[in-house]
C-alpha cells in the first residue's frame, strides 16, 4: 500500500492511499498531490534505502510520498 | 506560501526548487566549503590577532599596563567565541506543539531514520545523517555539517516556513530537503559560523554535544 502524507501541524495527515489493485484510488491520490502543489507545498518520494528524491509527478510505485512546506536559510 | 512565486526558474533535476529563491549563491560544493573555510579562520585570525599583538606590545612596553592587555586577551577569546555561540543557536529548540501533533510527528520522523539516529534523537532532539560532504547534524531550525577529519564544522540556519509545525516536524522537513538535495540544502540554508568543532562543542548544550560526538564518531566509520 502507498501513501501520500502531508506534514502539517497536526504531525502528518495521509491524504490519500493507494495499491496496484485499485487504479481508482491513485487517480484520486493524484488529485490531491495536485491540489497540494498548486498550493506551494513541494513533494518527496521517500524511498526505502533511506534516500529521497524531489518529484512533481505522482509515481505510482513509490511506497511513500510527503508533500512538506518549502525551506528557506534563517 | 514562498514556494508558490518559484516556478520557471532553471534548476537540475532533483535539485530542491528552494534553490531558485537564492539563485545567486554559487552551488555549494567540496571547493567552495573548503574556501568559506579558509574565509572563516582568516577572518577569526583577523579578530584576534591584533588584540593579541597589542596585549604583548603593552606588556613589553609598560608592564603597568598588564591589566589593559589582560582585557585585550578576553576580547582576543571573546570574539571568536561569540560567533561559535552563533552558530551554536541554530541547533536551539523552538516552541512545542500539542502532544499529539509531536507523537505523530515523532512517529513519522522515526519511520524516516534507522535505530541509532531514533535513539540520537531521544537523547538529544537532534537526528545525525550522513552525506557526502560530512556528517550532518539536523535540529528544527537549522544543521551542523562536521566536514571529514571531524576537525571544523559549520553551521547552517535554515527552516520549514510557518511556525505552526511539530518539532519533530521540523526536522523531518529539513532531513527530507537534506535528503534530497545536499548541495541545494547547504546552498539555501544561511552559514552562520564556521570553524573549529572544540570551539562550537564548548558552546552547545549537553545534549547537543552528545549528538555532536555521534556525528563525529559516524565520520570515523567505513
Amino acid at each position: 500500500m502507498s501513501r501520500l502524507i502531508r506534514l502539517d501541524q497536526t504531525g502528518h495527515t495521509t491524504l490519500a492511499e493507494w495499491s496496484v489493485e485499485d487504479p481508482r484510488a491513485f487517480e484520486d491520490a493524484v488529485s490531491a498531490f495536485r491540489e497540494e502543489l498548486d498550493r506551494g507545498m513541494f513533494a518527496i518520494a521517500s524511498l526505502p534505502d533511506g534516500t529521497a528524491e524531489q518529484i512533481t509527478e505522482l509515481p505510482f510505485d513509490a511506497p511513500t510520498v510527503i508533500l512538506r512546506r518549502p525551506i528557506a536559510g534563517g | 506560501m514562498p514556494g508558490a512565486g518559484l516556478a520557471g526558474a532553471s534548476l537540475d533535476a532533483g535539485a530542491l526548487p528552494e534553490r531558485a529563491a537564492v539563485h545567486w549563491r554559487p552551488e555549494v560544493d567540496e571547493r567552495s566549503l573548503r574556501r568559506s573555510g579558509r574565509w572563516w579562520t582568516l577572518t577569526t585570525i583577523g579578530h584576534t590577532v591584533p588584540f593579541l599583538a597589542a596585549a604583548i606590545l603593552l606588556i613589553a612596553l609598560k608592564p603597568v599596563l598588564t591589566p589593559i592587555a589582560i582585557v585585550l586577551l578576553i576580547h582576543a577569546w571573546a570574539i571568536p567565541d561569540l560567533y561559535a555561540a552563533r552558530g551554536a543557536g541554530v541547533l536551539r529548540p523552538r516552541g512545542r506543539a500539542d502532544i499529539e501533533p509531536e507523537r505523530r510527528a515523532l512517529l513519522l520522523l522515526g519511520d524516516l531514520v534507522g535505530e541509532p539516529a531514533r535513539a540520537c534523537h531521544a537523547r538529544t532532539g537532534l537526528v545525525p545523517e550522513r552525506g557526502e560532504l560530512g556528517t550532518w547534524v539536523v535540529g528544527e531550525a537549522g544543521a551542523l555539517l562536521i566536514r571529514p577529519g571531524a576537525s571544523r564544522v559549520n553551521c547552517y540556519c535554515v527552516n520549514a516556513t510557518g511556525s505552526d509545525l511539530p518539532a519533530a516536524d521540523r526536522i523531518a522537513h529539513l532531513l527530507l530537503a537534506l535528503r534530497c538535495d545536499e548541495r541545494g540544502f547547504a546552498t539555501v540554508a544561511n552559514l552562520s559560523f564556521s570553524g573549529a568543532c572544540w570551539r562550537l562543542r564548548r558552546r552547545l548544550r549537553p545534549p547537543h554535544r552528545d549528538a555532536l560526538d555521534v556525528a563525529r564518531r559516524t565520520l570515523a566509520q567505513p
